[in-house]
């Protein structure tokens, strides 16, 4: 699984900085059906967490009402240089991650 | 009405002789991209370079670029270097006749080519996040600039078996290409704009597929919307029409990853 992380490559101390994700998934929603009539099993990112310098500063439950290759967006302020980790699981249990490092002046 | 009036005859000839330059490369006038018959929201999405869930492919490209494959065990970048200088208006320039192949090949066909000559590696399936990505990828560093596909005396064959495809009646819908696409171009089709049908977009994500995908996959799904026997991925008539649509929409930007419906 492929994903993005975008951040300011620079910011002040205290400063509020936005985090945009993207992460490149199915989401199928489990109410759809192949070809041949078999339904197509339920499979969702159900949770992501991000982590700036180890500590959770978001978490989002996602489920099948959510697009797929979803994109998330918040904000948070910049404490300190280091780097902000996504990562996130899918019911199948399949799990993914993405960095991008902060240098807070 | 006297039509032999000298002002009115030479108008006629004015008019045959564009219509006549027109027959050679016909194009839509104006040209328009398909991002034009596009909502406002979809054009906002191309544009952000983060948000544009295209990308998601390119960075896939990007990082298949680096890693080795095959037999060989060489990467693209082994011999290519840094694609953002040495793909630099390669995309612009395809469909195009491969000297070492003998025959049309498409962006999708020359990086298949380039793996199983110079990496010794298993082909990409069409539309596999593989190729997708690594044609995505290469694609994007022609990002601006205005196709120009090369049509020599061979490339003009299968220009010209592409127009002859592109004004075919098929399928029980028992319509051409050029019905919509240069006919009908601007008006309705049920909810949609009908575009003027160009592939400077592609691979493009498609909000119906969800994902990216090719040109050949578009120009399918037009088959499939026509009710006509779709050709297989690769075949000749596809990339046929692929460019004969290039030299069509010759000067267009190249728009990859481009967002569609």
């Amino acid at each position: 699984m492929v994903a993005r992380v975008h951040l300011p490559a620079a910011a002040r101390r205290g400063e509020v900085i936005e985090v945009r994700i993207t992460v490149q998934h199915p989401m199928e929603t489990g109410f759809r059906f192949e070809l041949g009539g078999k339904p197509i099993p339920k499979n969702v990112i159900n949770s992501l967490l991000v982590r700036y310098n180890g500590a959770q500063i978001f978490r989002a439950e996602l489920g099948s009402g959510i697009a797929a290759n979803p994109y998330l967006q918040f904000h948070t302020v910049a404490r300190q240089s280091g780097e902000i980790e996504v990562s996130w699981v899918d019911d199948n249990g399949e799990r993914g991650s993405e960095r991008a490092a902060i240098t807070v002046v | 009405m006297n039509l032999v009036n000298p002002v009115h005859f030479l108008f006629w000839l004015l008019l045959t002789g564009f219509a006549a330059s027109a027959a050679e490369l016909q194009k839509p006038v104006p040209l328009k991209s398909g991002v034009e018959f596009v909502s406002e929201d979809l054009r906002k999405l191309q544009a952000d370079d983060f948000a544009n869930p295209g990308m998601l492919w390119v960075t896939r490209g990007a990082k298949l670029w680096g890693e080795a494959a095959g037999a060989s065990g060489k990467s693209c970048a082994a011999c290519h270097g840094d694609a953002v200088k040495s793909m630099k208006g390669v995309a612009a320039r395809y469909p195009r006749i491969d000297a070492g192949a003998g025959r049309l090949v498409d962006l999708e066909g020359r990086i298949t080519l380039c793996r199983e000559r110079n990496q010794g590696a298993m082909p990409l399936q069409h539309e596999s996040e593989g190729l997708l990505g690594l044609t995505a990828y290469v694609a994007y560093q022609s990002r601006g600039m205005p196709a120009a596909v090369v049509l020599d005396a061979r490339g003009r064959k299968h220009y010209e078996r592409g127009r002859e495809i592109y004004h075919t009646r098929i399928g029980q819908m028992n319509l051409s290409c050029a019905h919509c696409h240069d006919r009908s171009w601007g008006r309705k089709l049920a909810a949609e704009t009908i575009s003027q049908g160009h592939g400077n977009a592609y691979p493009a994500y498609r909000l119906e597929w969800q994902a990216l995908g090719s040109l050949q996959r578009r120009i399918r799904a037009c088959y499939y919307g026509l009710r006509a026997e779709m050709p297989p991925y690769g075949a000749q008539d596809l990339l046929d029409l692929e460019l004969y649509l290039a030299a069509r929409g010759g000067g267009l930007p190249i728009e990859t990853p481009g967002v569609r419906r």
